[in-house]
């Protein structure tokens, strides 16, 4: 094996070649004979009902093909949501219908009323401009405390209120949780919002629709983490396209962080307007548009409270969040402020007692869905804050109440009150792991130096756990997921021994055409340059559900493992048969099978050849052919954990805070390649300093997107933060799954944000602003400033 | 509609363009050289960055018809004659650079044109310089640290503060 591909190694990505070339295959490259493009004409006021739309003049413009309404889509599905939360009453949640193209009414700033199709984008845009829609301004619900008040404008006329579902975790506790803070010896809370975000990744989303009337059969090429998810949820549930007249194909894709798992509107119109038109469609969102169609994240606003004994040992944990909806349910929103983040608020400690309610609400905004970490991070920077300020309140040293409170090494399995098993974990290790990297002894000094130039020093910390690689599937059946959360993998040897394997899983920058021929590789004993991993294409790849949760190594990296056991074993059966042996005594080393204790052996492609040449070859007993498929289904979540350190100056003239340096150290479990890891690491912290510090998705009172281009909304940039120190050397390899991995590409996200923040009220505090106990994110320099001098 | 011609990446390439074709959309559409890509509409995230007579532009803020006869650099022409990935290519890819690779050919183009201007720049000036270039994947590390290596810096001493 060379150790440059094999399980460990930072083997460089082989997709890098064609990106750095500018040979990458994105959707928006793809351009079919014919093709037509449409542009979507959206609200652009935040609720209204639509009295009449006028397209007669845009319909006689050049170019224009068709302009479709909602009108077209009577016989069609709305889009459907994957998750059904019942409330605490038992009841299922309010789930109004989500229309392709705005039915009677518009429900926010981007809402599609009308799709103008046209030869060229820029006539589809022009007779865009011609279309008359008379829309009678409705009051806009936009505040979600507001929303819920008698009386409340309604978001949909046909729901009881704008309440989604008040969801109460673990209600059967609810009394016994308050009734340990009613014998408490301290009490601490805390008011806090998370940030509304927008995902962003860099590549906006296309979709391409193309119908073929030779075999009466759709194509849609899209932006997508889940091309069999877009198949199922639009071919069974919006245009009643079997599975095997729908391909769906998601080719390269440009970053995705939970913004392209859902089903959009636009995919569904794309396929449709191609059979109909009988030409392929295109359509490709520009930023402004992704601004107000694509799923925001985040938007809780929580009240959170711990109880602690004498000896300052938590005792229980109570919260109250609302949880921002949007106009429409996106196809995993109820899921996110429910099951993704009530079930982590033990957080690493062993709080017996937990109740978490959450009010999800309807607003006149964009449908509000998984962001980076879904719920995780949101559960993570309450909790962390809170400890925080509790170790302030308290008089005592922030990690000691940690570590006194954390879960020890040998208390795993370990049975959460809010049903999570987590199965391993050293909470201790990585906490000395980073204090040890980020030299926290010598913070003392370093904050003398600062003081010297008038500066405000801090340091924060956050210890975060997450539920990652979802998900057994007959737990969230029962949670309320509708559909099954295994993965796929299909290994196909070639007859010359090379190998073709078809994943489940999606690549949308993770590297997985390395990182699983690295797997495959070392499972062989075969270069991982003779094996290819495909992915993306509904045709080829077997029913898999894609890359979202830090899941695909876990579970998708699992099938694949499953796979090519199934492999090895028939190899193993042929091999047998070729040496005159039996089957047990042989051995796989190095991509040569032998018999045990001799030298008789045969290579990898002798066998292969022989099974697709079976000439010599036991076919009474053994189908001739090398190729398996197989399903992976976990039995648990992975759990990953870690320490985060974060030193930041705080410039008291101006309030501007910046990161000085970024100490994570992880928990991963097993790692395959390294180098991919601290990259995912990587672009989690940026994306959670981006939240703790730059990033804010605003509406005005009248639901207008105040923040609706990169003039408004603050992207990291490359000066923005540095001295990132990432480290993964504490292992507890994940019990459950074969690889002993656990998910990495969401950690960064989760447990930076209140790293960040604990670090500048540490500065404050430090400086004497004793009396700012909380400032809300982002902490920009007039929100810090403002505390300070307010 | 008229006809523009460019040189492009060496060599002489035309097209047709309305006079509110950009730069980007010539490339991308007219000459199917899709390698550089648009990332917004309002000129901040530098995904569509090519070379015009040896200076970084965004080809999204100009015009294709202002560009007759231009020289055009793009992230096609960045390979060494042999195919193999040029030096700031291979740097990329050495120091896991990218990730999904959407960002990456601005990025490839205004590495290219740093170093011609600025040959051995500091981690401040490579951050400062590429400000106009947004990736939401890497956390701009790893970028830094191959545009160090291009230039023919250790990296090693990327670190905190
Ligand atoms: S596409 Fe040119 S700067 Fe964004
Ligand atoms: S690598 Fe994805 S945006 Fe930079």
């Amino acid at each position: 094996m060379p150790k440059d591909d094999g399980i460990g190694a930072s083997t460089k990505r082989r997709e890098d070649t064609r990106f750095l070339t500018g040979n990458g295959k994105y959707t928006d490259d793809i351009n079919l004979r014919g093709q037509t493009y449409v542009h979507f004409l959206r609200s652009d006021v935040a609720h209204g009902r639509i009295k009449g739309i006028d397209s007669s003049a845009a319909e006689a413009m050049d170019g224009v093909l068709r302009v479709f309404t909602a009108a077209d889509f009577d016989s069609a599905g709305g889009i459907p949501c994957g998750w059904q939360v019942t409330d605490k009453h038992g009841q299922p949640m309010q789930e109004p219908k989500h229309p392709i193209l705005a039915e009677g009414k518009v429900r926010h700033v981007g809402d599609p009323i009308c799709a103008v199709v046209a030869e060229t984008y820029a006539q589809a845009r022009d007779a865009a401009e011609a279309i008359e829609v008379d829309i009678e301004e409705l009051e806009p619900v936009v505040d979600m405390k507001a929303a819920l008040k008698d009386g409340a404008t309604k978001v949909h006329d046909d729901l009881s209120s704008n309440l989604c579902y008040d969801w109460g975790f673990v209600e059967e506790n609810k009394d016994a949780v308050n009734e340990a803070f009613n014998n408490a010896a301290h009490v601490v809370s805390l008011e806090l919002t998370n940030n509304r975000l927008v995902a962003n990744p860099m590549e906006p989303r296309v979709a391409v629709g193309d119908y073929d009337p030779w075999g009466d059969s759709h194509t849609l090429y899209t932006t997508s983490q889940n091309p069999h998810v877009i198949r199922l949820l639009m071919g069974a549930f919006v245009l009643n396209i079997p599975e095997h007249k729908l391909r769906v194909v998601a080719p390269d894709v440009g970053g995705g962080f939970g913004s392209k798992i859902y089903h959009y509107a636009e995919e569904a119109f794309c396929t449709y307007a191609a059979k109909v038109l009988k030409r392929p469609v295109k359509w490709t969102s520009s930023r402004s548009e992704a601004f107000i169609s694509d799923a925001h994240g985040r938007d809780h606003k929580t009240k959170i409270e711990l109880a602690l004994d004498a000896d300052h040992n938590f005792t229980a944990l109570r919260t109250e969040t609302y949880a921002n909806m949007g106009a429409y349910l996106s196809t995993f929103a109820p899921s996110i402020p429910t099951w993704l983040h009530g079930t982590l608020m033990a957080g690493n400690y062993k709080t017996p007692l937990i109740y978490v309610n959450v009010k999800a609400v309807f607003t006149n905004t964009v449908p509000v869905d998984a962001y980076r970490g879904a719920g995780r991070p949101e559960a993570t920077f309450q909790i962390e804050r809170l400890v925080d300020k509790a170790a302030r309140e308290l008089g005592v040293d922030p990690i000691e109440l940690r570590r006194q409170n954390f879960i020890k090494p040998e208390e795993f399995p370990y049975q959460t009150p809010v049903a999570v098993v987590y199965d391993t974990g050293n909470y201790h290790a990585t906490m000395d792991k980073m204090l040890e990297l980020s030299d926290y002894a010598g913070f003392e000094a370093r904050r003398a130096e600062s003081a010297a130039r008038g500066k405000l020093r801090g340091f924060g910390i956050a210890h975060y756990i997450e539920a990652c690689g979802i998900a057994p599937s007959n737990l969230v059946g029962q949670l309320g997921a509708r559909a099954g959360l295994y993965e796929s993998a299909s290994v196909r040897v070639n007859a010359t021994g090379s190998i073709s394997v078809y994943t489940g899983s999606h690549s949308h920058g993770q590297g997985h055409e390395t990182t699983f021929a690295q797997v495959v590789a070392e499972m062989i004993g075969v270069d991982a340059n003779s094996i290819e991993i495909h992915h993306g294409d509904t045709s080829n790849t077997p029913m898999g559900m894609g890359t979202y949760g830090s899941r695909s190594l876990a579970v998708g990296g699992s099938a694949i493992v499953k796979a090519t056991n199934k492999i090895i074993d028939k190899a193993k059966k042929i091999a047998a048969h070729l040496l005159e042996a039996a089957p047990e005594d042989i051995e796989l080393k190095d991509g040569k099978f032998s018999v045990a204790g001799t030298d008789k052996s045969v290579d990898w492609s002798g066998v292969t050849l022989a099974a697709y040449v079976p000439h010599n070859y036991p076919l009474e007993e053994l189908e001739p052919g090398l190729e398996e498929t197989a399903f992976y289904d976990p039995s648990n979540f992975t759990y990953p954990s870690g320490a985060y350190g974060c030193e930041v100056e705080l410039d008291p003239e101006t309030g501007k805070i910046d990161i000085l340096r970024f100490i994570a150290a992880d928990d991963f479990g097993n790692i395959v390649n390294p180098m991919i890891v601290e990259g995912q690491v990587h672009g989690g912290l940026a994306q959670g300093i981006g939240q703790a510090l730059l990033e804010n998705c605003v509406y005005d009172d009248q639901g207008q997107l105040l923040s609706g281009s990169y003039m408004d909304y603050t992207m990291p940039r490359a000066d923005d933060m540095r001295g990132f120190t990432v480290d993964h050397s504490c292992v507890t390899p994940c019990t459950h799954n074969p690889l002993g991995v656990k998910g990495c590409g969401e950690a960064g996200a989760i447990g930076s944000p209140p790293a960040v923040v604990n670090a500048a009220i540490d500065a404050l505090h430090r400086a004497g602003h004793t009396h700012i106990t909380h400032i809300d994110m982002p902490l920009t320099p007039s929100r810090v400033w403002a505390a300070m001098n307010g | 509609m008229s006809k523009v011609t460019m040189t492009v990446n060496g060599r002489k390439m035309a097209a047709e363009v309305e006079g509110r074709t950009l730069l980007s959309g010539f490339l991308r559409e007219g000459l199917e050289l899709t390698g550089t890509h648009v990332g917004c509409d309002t000129s901040q995230c530098g995904a569509c960055v090519v070379l015009v007579n040896g200076q970084a532009v965004k080809s999204c803020t100009a015009f294709a018809a202002d560009l007759e006869g231009a020289e055009v650099t793009t992230v096609e022409g960045m390979a060494n004659p042999d195919g193999s990935l040029g030096n700031i290519q291979q740097a990329f890819q050495d120091y896991h650079g990218l990730q999904c690779g959407y960002c990456t050919p601005g990025m490839v183009m205004s590495t290219a044109a740093l170093l011609a201007d600025n040959p051995k720049p500091t981690e401040e000036e490579v951050r400062h310089y590429l400000e106009g270039n947004i990736c939401r994947c890497t956390g701009y590390q790893n970028i830094v640290r191959a545009v160090m290596a291009a230039s023919g810096q250790d990296v090693g001493a990327l670190a905190a503060e």
